[in-house]
């Protein structure tokens, strides 16, 4: 049901030792829906995505996530996932475990956990590689896995660091039409930052501009 | 409350770990170091500078050569160790080749040997020209402290992605500019922390420079020691031991203080290893560097088993035999039971081991999540045990722990627990390293996917700590296995460990004492071997699973 | 509270926790050391107390015997048998805590006197025998066989603070092989060492850090009197005498018997027929000799610590410890010969042992008065610092 607004930043300020890096920044996004935010290096977009998932917190400002303030909650009692520009897999865990963290965190059963992220692999296209090691993906496998793992705990919001980082021009533009397919498939609310217009009209409707 | 306002120069860490949590941790580490470190060197410090003439030594000019000697002499040991140590600890780290654990195994056994033995071999190697020189006392350091480098500089030196290099190269940088430009300061906080180690070794040196010094080449410790049994001057002993621990924690501070500023974030969590078999002309420079190693340890190995079966004439295996024949002849008995032996120093190290892991990996924690403040208090006092003189811990508990509810002089676990203050420091300085790798944004993505700060500090921390934690149990162990420092000055009933029952059998006359004091030798050597190749093969296999 | 202020609780409340537990410490220290009464040492034994031997048997009692590292915990030793046979006798359990080095073992001593680790102390030496009567480490006791032993030991400690229970004597050793390879004769007098013929032959034990070596420059101080004894070490430095730290590195390590290249060390009287009685192949005749003129002889004494709360357990070790039943067993595992003039010693040792007739001794109140002043001249002399 578009129109349901999901995420509401208001008058967001951090700044780092007296640099101003988000000076009363405020989005909205509604339900379902993928947004771009748009934006060179160092214009904060970062920055805005770790106040949204807790990580770091505001020096003023609100965030609500579905009409919840959430401006002071930890990070894990926000239903904020996010995919890391780096990816962040845990090294010592297979495909299959990473993706079934959250689930495991949440205290889903074995049969459910094992269940889902199959499923949840299927639909990033990595259907059979439950049981590999993380040393042994490609760069396009690491992205797909990121997604899995951060859907899988289904969260309200899903934030995107520049998640098709590193990839080449053609892995890049095919992956961005599935991973966007997948976030609309499933309903999923999504902030996805890039410095790449033309990715941000491949995977989203709207873009939210940052300059510096 | 806290509540941020505009303008706040600090940004708040929403994901911190509780309060109480940090303080569990700490407990441990901080009373541990309290009551059997802090509490019984003061003690003895403050009865040594009662008396009215404790700082008269400080004028003396012998002092100050004392001094001067114990400082160059460890400076010099520690800049030949990492000279001799970093090509071993590059082979070792990079590439698999054949016997590489075992290498690994037999220079960490030769660290572990007791001081005494290390120089009766140093003596049955070296040119009768360099013994009781100082250049015996420094080769004795690098051949004992060759593991310290090796080991900790391999460990940081195993996880640097190869392409770091590769990338230098094709950058146009010759190998030698690689090395100096890219991989010298990635490696900086480890070759720090190892040559911090280096020379708080050599600085507090004991049992060489009393084997190997001829008796006119004192370090402090030595003069400490000297003063404390000898002289019965404690109030001499108690002010040489401000004067070297003063020394000690400028070195400490400031190699903490070095590797906390050189700390690099290396892209993987700490635990991937990039390590290949060597081809081509790699190959012979990978096998120079191994066989320098195993020939600088292998050497006093030898030496020992050979002089084990050395009788003066010939060769023969009546110590060996003679072992577990505690009865000579009717009536007359060795006093001394090696299998006993064995299996006091195996139990004590356990017990050692479980303390020194238990108070290093809250330690560990500790410092990674107090403030900077608190964790460099806390890491640096724990290193402090290293360069405080043993007698000086050994008298401290002596006169600390002689009374209800602390009556702790007999208690059979104070041994351990002073070979746990020795090991802990390895513990620590093993796992900081990869702890300090190891990006935040791993725990910030666990947090992502709803796990709680301590959850997902668990879920990302304690797999990467698994490794090194294994390697400093193997390090601590073996460290108790050859202790002959502060719990040498301990009282004890029962039966005593190996490197005591082998300095008992030296003091006496008889050729079979000495050839036996050297097959227990052997066997201490070949003990900590297995344990330090069983522990490393453990700590393998926690990383793969 | 702010939350930067946070950051500092979790060790404050470690410390705390800490302070709590000094502080119980604390409380309880104000228990010991109150003795206070006669004498430089506090208070004597309760003066009605009687000796040990011929006392009651006294069941489930148990005496600490604190002894230096090299006195044998083996329970099959002779030494533990016969300590075991003690306990049979009187009832009296006897555990045997080794203490160090016969410095270190003192020193632990002088640190807990009037609240001692053991009840009876095993091998102070003579030359460390003032600092522990000054250092007020024992309680008074003479033993019940006292009046059987030579004057010779006995008369060292008027005050009966200590019992003597063993002697040897400190002296130069040879390598009977390798003075015959050399072609010279064994050396026999203190002048021999400074004379050409043994240039380069002899290593000793540094004084400071060696108690053979201590006995050797006390030797030669009472051979060359207080102004002479200098004049003789610069001669055996000219003579290329080797100095090392400790007995073992000098014997193990330089004598040229044990794979080293010097033919003369300062050792023992009984390390002959050690090398006899524990050789690696069976011996006809002892490979080194002693040079007995250079003898100096060391008393060892057993005494009970003050302090101790086992007072008529320890009077009755004390008086067994010098018995002909202990005293037998002392000389095979301990390397010293016994004090009790009734005990036969073993056919290897009359055959093989130096007993010299008129060793060189110092006075132990001497020893200790000029120990550290006489070190620090012989370093200078010798070591140059």
């Amino acid at each position: 049901m578009p129109g349901v607004i999901v995420l509401d930043v208001r008058d967001v300020v951090v700044s780092f030792d007296g640099n101003v890096v988000l000076d009363h920044v405020s989005i909205h996004i509604e339900r379902g829906e993928t947004v771009a935010l748009l934006g060179p290096s160092g214009s904060g977009k970062s920055t805005l995505l770790r106040v949204i998932a807790g990580i770091l917190e505001p020096n003023a400002g609100t965030v609500t996530v579905d009409g919840r303030d959430i401006t002071h909650l930890p990070t894990h009692s926000r239903s904020v996932g996010m995919v890391f520009q780096d990816e962040q897999l845990f090294p010592h865990l297979s495909v299959a475990d990473n993706v079934a963290f959250g689930l495991k965190v949440a205290g889903v059963r074995p049969a459910e956990r094992r269940h889902r992220s199959e499923e949840l692999l299927d639909a990033v296209g990595l259907g059979g590689l439950a049981s590999r090691s993380i040393d042994n993906l490609s760069g396009g496998e690491r992205k797909r896995v990121a997604l899995a793992r951060s859907l899988a705990p289904n969260p309200s919001l899903l934030l995107l660091d520049e998640p098709l980082t590193g990839l080449d021009r053609e892995l890049h533009d095919r992956l961005a039409t599935e991973l966007a397919a997948v976030l609309h498939e499933r309903g999923t609310t999504a902030l996805w930052v890039t410095h790449d217009r033309g990715e941000a009209q491949a995977i989203a409707a709207r873009s939210i501009v940052f300059t510096i | 409350m806290v509540s941020p306002r505009a303008g706040q120069l600090r940004i708040a860490q929403p994901n911190r770990l509780p309060v109480w949590f940090r303080a569990m941790v700490s407990v441990p580490p901080v009373l541990f170091l309290s009551v059997f470190y802090v509490w019984p060197f003061l003690t003895l410090v403050v009865r040594g500078l009662a008396g009215p003439d404790a700082f008269d030594l400080l004028v003396e000019a012998r002092t100050w050569r004392v001094v001067w000697f114990t400082t160059w002499q460890a400076a010099a040991s520690t800049l030949l160790t990492l000279a001799v140590g970093l090509a071993p600890a590059w082979a070792t780290a990079r590439y698999h080749f054949p016997g590489r654990r075992l290498l690994l195994s037999a220079v960490t056994a030769v660290f572990v040997l007791p001081t005494v033995v290390i120089g009766a071999a140093m003596i049955a190697v070296l040119p009768a020209a360099l013994e009781r020189t100082v250049w015996a006392i420094l080769a004795a350091h690098v051949v004992f402290n060759l593991a310290v480098v090796v080991r900790t500089v391999g460990t940081s030196w195993a996880v640097i992605p190869p392409d770091l290099e590769h990338a230098a190269r094709t950058l146009g940088a010759s190998p030698w500019q690689t090395f100096r430009s890219i991989t010298l300061p990635v490696l900086r906080p480890a070759i720090t922390a190892a040559g911090a180690i280096v020379f708080l070794f050599s600085f507090t040196s004991f049992g060489v420079v009393r084997v190997l010094g001829g008796g006119n080449r004192n370090t402090i410790e030595v003069e400490i020691w000297r003063r404390a049994t000898q002289l019965g001057d404690i109030s001499g002993a108690a002010t040489l031991t401000i004067v070297q621990l003063v020394a000690l924690a400028a070195v400490v501070a400031w190699s903490s203080k070095v590797q906390r500023r050189t700390a690099t974030t290396l892209g993987s969590a700490g635990t991937h290893r990039f390590s290949v078999r060597p081809t081509g002309q790699t190959r012979r420079r990978v096998a120079a560097a191994a066989s320098v190693a195993a020939l600088i340890v292998v050497v006093p190995l030898i030496a020992l088993v050979e002089r084990s079966l050395w009788n003066g004439e010939t060769y023969s295996f009546v110590a060996w035999r003679s072992l577990g024949n505690n009865e000579i002849r009717p009536g007359l008995n060795i006093g001394i039971d090696p299998l006993a032996a064995l299996r006091t120093s195996l139990t004590t190290a356990a017990w050692a081991t479980g303390f020194a892991l238990v108070i290093g990996a809250t330690a560990v924690v500790a410092i990674s999540t107090l403030g900077r403040r608190s964790s460099r208090v806390l890491d640096t006092g724990l290193m402090l045990p290293l360069g405080t003189s043993a007698v000086t811990i050994g008298f401290g508990m002596l006169i600390t722990f002689d009374h209800d509810p602390v009556d702790w002089r007999a208690a059979w676990w104070l041994v351990p627990v002073g070979h746990a203050l020795v090991a802990t420091p390895f513990v620590v300085r093993n796992s900081l390293g990869v702890l300090r790798s190891i990006s935040p944004d791993q725990r910030h993505a666990a947090a992502t996917l709803g796990a709680t700060p301590i959850r997902a500090w668990s879920a990302t921390t304690l797999p990467a700590l698994r490794r090194p934690l294994a390697t400093g149990a193997g390090l601590a162990a073996a460290v108790s296995l050859g202790e002959f420092g502060a719990t040498s000055f301990l009282s004890r009933s029962g039966n005593e460990t190996l490197p005591i029952a082998i300095d008992r059998l030296l003091g006496r006359t008889g050729r079979l004492f000495q050839a036996q004091a050297f097959a227990l030798a052997s066997i201490l050597a070949a003990v900590t071997i297995v344990l330090v190749v069983a522990i490393d093969a453990g700590g393998d296999r926690a990383r793969r699973s | 509270m702010t939350n930067a202020r946070g950051r500092t609780r979790p060790v404050a409340l470690s410390l705390l926790v800490l302070a709590t537990l000094t502080a119980c410490g604390d409380d309880s220290e104000g228990g010991d050391g109150g003795a206070a009464g006669a004498g430089p040492c506090g208070a004597a034994a309760e003066p009605g107390d009687s000796p040990g031997v011929g006392g009651d048997r006294a069941d489930g009692e148990s005496v600490t015997l604190v002894a230096y590292e090299s006195f044998p915990t083996d329970p099959e030793n002779p030494v533990v048998e016969a300590l075991a046979a003690f306990t049979a006798e009187t009832g009296v359990e006897v555990e045997i805590l080794i203490a160090g080095d016969t410095g270190t073992m003192l020193s632990k001593a002088t640190l807990t006197a009037g609240n001692p680790e053991g009840d009876v102390m095993w091998g102070i030496d003579n030359t460390f025998l003032s600092r522990s009567i000054d250092g007020c480490v024992f309680e008074p006791y003479a033993a019940v066989a006292l009046t059987d032993l030579p004057s010779e030991f006995t008369q060292l400690v008027p005050g009966r603070e200590a019992t003597p229970v063993d002697f040897g004597d400190v002296c130069v050793n040879y390598d009977i092989a390798a003075l015959e390879a050399a072609g010279v004769a064994p050396p026999t007098s203190w002048e021999d060492l400074t004379s050409a013929e043994y240039a380069g032959m002899l290593v000793v034990q540094n004084p400071a850090t060696s108690s053979p070596g201590l006995a050797f420059l006390m030797g030669t101080v009472a051979a060359f009197g207080e102004d002479g004894w200098a004049a003789y070490w610069s001669d055996l430095v000219a003579n290329d005498v080797l100095v090392v730290d400790g007995w073992s590195q000098a014997y193990y390590e330089a004598f040229s018997w044990a794979g080293g290249d010097r033919p003369l060390v300062v050792s023992y009287g009984s390390s002959p027929p050690f090398e006899v009685l524990f050789a690696t192949e069976a011996l006809d005749a002892a490979p080194t000799g002693v040079v007995e003129s250079t003898c100096v002889r060391q008393v060892e004494f057993a005494g009970i610590l003050r302090g101790t709360e086992h007072l008529g357990a320890a009077r009755q070790l004390i008086d067994f410890l010098v018995s002909p039943a202990f005293q037998q067993v002392v000389a095979l595992n301990l390397f010293v010969f016994p004090v009790h003039p009734d005990v036969e010693l073993d056919q290897t040792f009359i055959d093989y042992a130096a007993i010299p007739e008129s060793p060189v001794s110092l006075d132990p109140a001497v020893i200790d008065e000029h120990r550290e002043e006489w070190i620090d001249e012989w370093s200078r002399l010798v070591q140059g610092n």
